[in-house]
């Protein structure tokens, strides 16, 4: 009787793991980032865009306002997508769009806004990427909605129809 | 006295170079342990991507400033979780995968004890 628990108990044992590892197999190898986090924006100092000044983070974030800090490259097709989509948002009222040139050449960047039309409040320039990690994003374009100083939700990729809708609406 | 000059200067330069390479060993064993999460089964070190490239530009400079290898990861997990890491540090949710290995140790070594050593008795 002893015995037979006790390979039962192996058995059970064995089965628990095979069941937890073939669930692992299905689970994505691909990196998923946290897009709903309500983290502290980051504090840095970066060079102006169109300027040889710099600006500290806690000079472009007021208290109780909305802000949209979208990362963009002119070499970058997806944010050619994206970009009527800032466009619309900056003609709402209550939020400020502020972009992040990442690792761009500033004449190519100047000719893209000027081809598209710029939808940023403040332009702030990221040579070596370095701040753009600082925001925890890997890529162009990523976005950040952010109120209070903090991140209220974080879209990697173009933003699209839906994401600009319910930006909207996080807003209102 | 020259000599002694000579011998110095050689001393000095030989020790600057003896830092930079220490330097250079911890920034290629903290790019070794981070994954590049925009191209799958790279480390940072082999990686060419712009993240990579930043990353290593990142990992140098806070080394420059002095943050230790601790602290860099620490760093690094703050901005993209746990996943970054190869080598996942020991904490509530890496609990059963470190201690899986030593619990089927001891069970295999506990079945193989039944099975020899106590039946041979």
């Amino acid at each position: 009787m002893k015995i037979r628990i006790y390979h039962v108990m192996i058995i059970i044992f064995f089965l628990t793991l095979f069941f937890i590892f073939y669930k692992g197999l299905k689970n994505s190898n691909i990196y998923t980032p946290n897009l709903s986090i309500k983290k502290d924006i980051p504090i840095f100092e970066a060079k102006l865009f169109d300027s040889d000044n710099f600006i500290s983070s806690q000079k472009i974030f007021e208290e109780n306002k909305f802000y949209i800090m979208n990362i963009w490259a002119s070499w970058c097709a997806p944010c050619r997508v994206e970009h009527p989509f800032l466009l619309e948002l900056n003609n709402q009222k209550n939020i400020e769009i502020i972009g992040i040139n990442y690792k761009d050449k500033i004449e190519n960047a100047k000719k893209f806004l000027k081809e598209f039309k710029s939808p940023y409040e403040l332009i702030i320039s990221d040579k070596d990427g370095l701040i753009s990690i600082e925001w925890g994003a890997y890529g162009v374009p990523e976005t950040f909605l952010i109120h209070n100083g903090k991140i209220l939700k974080k879209y990697v990729g173009p933003l699209n129809i839906n994401s600009l809708s319910e930006i909207k609406r996080l807003i209102k | 006295m020259r000599y002694l000059k000579y011998f110095i200067i050689i001393i000095i330069l030989f020790n600057f170079t003896l830092l930079n390479a220490q330097d250079k060993n911890l920034e290629s064993k903290i790019t070794k342990n981070l994954r590049c999460l925009i191209c799958q089964g790279q480390s940072i070190y082999d990686s060419d991507s712009e993240f990579a490239i930043s990353v290593k530009l990142l990992v140098k400079k806070k080394l420059n400033e002095d943050f230790s290898e601790k602290e860099i990861y620490s760093f690094l997990r703050d901005k993209y979780g746990e996943w970054i890491l190869y080598d996942p540090q020991f904490n509530k949710n890496t609990y059963f995968l470190w201690l899986l290995p030593i619990l089927m140790f001891l069970i295999g070594g506990a079945i193989i004890f039944k099975t020899f050593i106590i039946k041979k008795n």
